[in-house]
């Protein structure tokens, strides 16, 4: 697995294609509040690019300006070219979405939310029904396609989720925190189905997680944010590798361990990616309280 | 391409519709009141002169107009829900111009409020309301109703881009239906208002819609012309403002 993303990325960058995702200077604030203070990223197609940081990094508030929810007040970011500021539909109509907070319309059917999704990105008529199908097939959702999406656990709706942004088959596809408040079995699940789906059409994946375990596992490279700001990127290998064994020493004796992507982190950020320090200022909470919202109205 | 995606848009509220019917009975109840309380009660003592047409005839297109208002006014709240439950959010990010997606939700809330209207006029005729039942005209009744209900939509879903709460929505959606209500043609003729409520009237498009169900419905001498012009005007500057404010949800 990481040998076939280390040679997908050389042959990306061998073809000099057009970057998935190019972000420099990239900043957003919420009144005196720097939520993204000058991010420069660069996604290459056909990688799965990690956004690591722990809550409150600005991981949501990026994403929200590279899916064009919101302004892009200072800096540049471009999807495949094109500028996320000045061509907003040529932007939205590569992407594939699903944000942060679970959401699907619980009103309706699997089905129906999926289908909803086909048609505003206009998959023709003739192919609608066949796509659908495959996509509710690929996330493991054919059998409980006709019930209602409120009857759905937290599992189920974030695989309607990635139905819904795989259904218009995007070619960036944007994950925030795709496994958050699911449990272990439910997480493990979630990132096979993006792992397949991936592997069958080699689409590009931006995803944000505060799980180093899920990056370390799933993702081609990294950049590790903290406080709006980049602190590190690369392979996970190369972050582990950049750093000297007295760096990642740990407190009780634990020197001895190779270095994980938590060490990395620590020694970039100055405190774990649980992120106890950043709770203060707020993120942490309201993120957890409106997930559970959520979870709780979804089913 | 974009009609496409109003059409996706007023589907998924009728998909909603058919896995939820419980709305539409609920909603029922109250035109059912007005009619059976307020309307035989009042046909009885005449207090209200509305010449040769008996007062329950009169009132059934007023209340044909204010339930649908009711409907419309609720998709301000529904908006605001959807946002906060992130199913907004996602639609907006699709190549879905904001303008698609309000039309396609006014639309929706008329197909409702026709639905609902269809239901007002059969009470009304159990009633003993001689009501028109040229199919024409009630071809006319569905259109008047679509556009009345579109513009309420477009102004609450406008009020939502504003207050982007749905308790301050809720106050002001009470605080703003009454007087439209009361403010308009529905209950009284125009004739029997102060000078000042005459005037609230005129700029309410309310009693353009409640004018034009009444000529259509009943035969009485109204002014359809600018009753379609009026109403046809408002829906666009609603649905105007309604899509500029709806890129303030996505914040
Ligand atoms: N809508 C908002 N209004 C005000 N502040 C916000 C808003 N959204 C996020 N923030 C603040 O911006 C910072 C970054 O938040 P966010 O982008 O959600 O981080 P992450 O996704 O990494 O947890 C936090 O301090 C958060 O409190
Ligand atoms: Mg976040």
């Amino acid at each position: 697995m990481a040998v076939t993303g280390q040679a997908q990325h050389e042959r990306a960058a061998d073809t000099a294609e057009p970057r998935a995702l190019r972000c420099s200077g990239l900043r957003y604030s919420f009144g005196s509040t720097r939520a993204v203070d000058g991010v420069d990223l660069d996604v290459r197609t056909g990688e799965v690019f990690g956004l690591l940081g722990p809550n409150g990094a600005g991981k949501t508030t990026a994403i929200r300006v590279i899916t064009t929810l919101l302004p892009v007040p200072a800096g540049m970011v471009e999807v495949f070219g094109h500028d996320c500021a000045r061509e907003r539909m040529a932007v939205r109509r590569l992407l594939g979405y699903v944000p942060q907070q679970l959401s699907a319309d619980g009103g309706l059917t699997g089905r129906e939310n999926v289908a909803l999704f086909a048609r505003v990105f206009d998959v023709p008529r003739r192919e609608r029904t066949a796509r659908i199908e495959a996509v509710l097939a690929a996330v493991g959702l054919s059998e409980s396609a006709d019930r209602l999406a409120s009857t759905y656990s937290g599992g189920m709706v974030r695989r309607l989720e990635l139905a819904q942004a795989l259904v218009s088959a995007p070619r960036l596809l944007i994950l925030d925190e795709p496994t958050i408040g699911l449990d272990p079995i439910a997480r493990t699940n979630v990132w096979g189905h993006i792992t397949q789906v991936r592997e069958a059409t080699g689409m590009t994946v931006l995803v944000t997680t505060h799980h180093m375990d899920e990056a370390e596992q799933y993702c081609d490279r990294v950049a590790l944010m903290h406080h709006g700001r980049i602190q590190a990127a690369g392979t996970p290998q190369e972050l582990r590798n950049g750093l000297t064994p007295a760096e990642s020493a740990r407190p009780g004796g634990q020197s001895a361990m190779p270095p994980t992507l938590e060490d990395v982190f620590r020694h970039y950020a100055g405190s774990g990616l649980d992120g106890r320090e950043s709770t203060e200022d707020g993120g942490d909470f309201r993120d957890v309280r409106r997930t559970r919202r959520t979870a709780s109205r979804v089913g | 391409m974009v009609p496409a995606r109003m059409l996706a848009m007023c589907l998924v509220e009728l998909q909603k519709l058919r896995h939820d019917r419980t709305e539409l009975y609920t909603r029922a109840v109250q035109p059912a009141l007005w009619l059976l309380i307020f309307g035989e009660t009042f046909t009885r003592i005449r207090a209200i002169p509305t010449g040769d047409v008996p007062y329950l005839d009169f009132l059934a297109p007023g209340i044909i107009a204010q339930s649908a208002m009711f409907i419309a006014i609720f998709y301000g709240i529904m908006i605001i829900w959807e946002r906060d439950s992130g199913v907004l959010t996602k639609l907006l990010v699709t190549p879905t111009p904001r303008s698609a997606l309000v039309i396609g939700k006014a639309v929706a809330a008329g197909v409702k409020a026709v639905i609902q209207a269809v239901v007002v006029i059969l009470i009304a005729a159990a009633l003993g309301v001689s009501l028109t039942w040229n199919p024409l005209k009630l071809t006319g009744v569905a259109l008047v109703v679509v556009l009345g209900s579109a513009f309420f939509a477009c102004l609450s879903m406008s009020i939502a881009g504003i207050v982007l709460t749905r308790d301050r929505l809720m106050g002001i959606g009470q605080a703003i239906t009454m007087p439209l209500f009361f403010g308009s043609n529905a209950l009284y003729p125009v004739a029997v208002m102060p000078g000042w409520l005459q005037a609230v009237s005129r700029a309410n498009p309310l009693s353009y819609e409640v004018d034009a169900l009444r000529g259509l419905l009943l035969g009485t001498p109204a002014h359809l012309g600018l009753d379609l012009a009026v109403l046809v005007f408002a829906d666009v500057l609603g649905i105007v403002a309604a899509s500029a404010l709806m890129g303030r949800l996505a914040r």
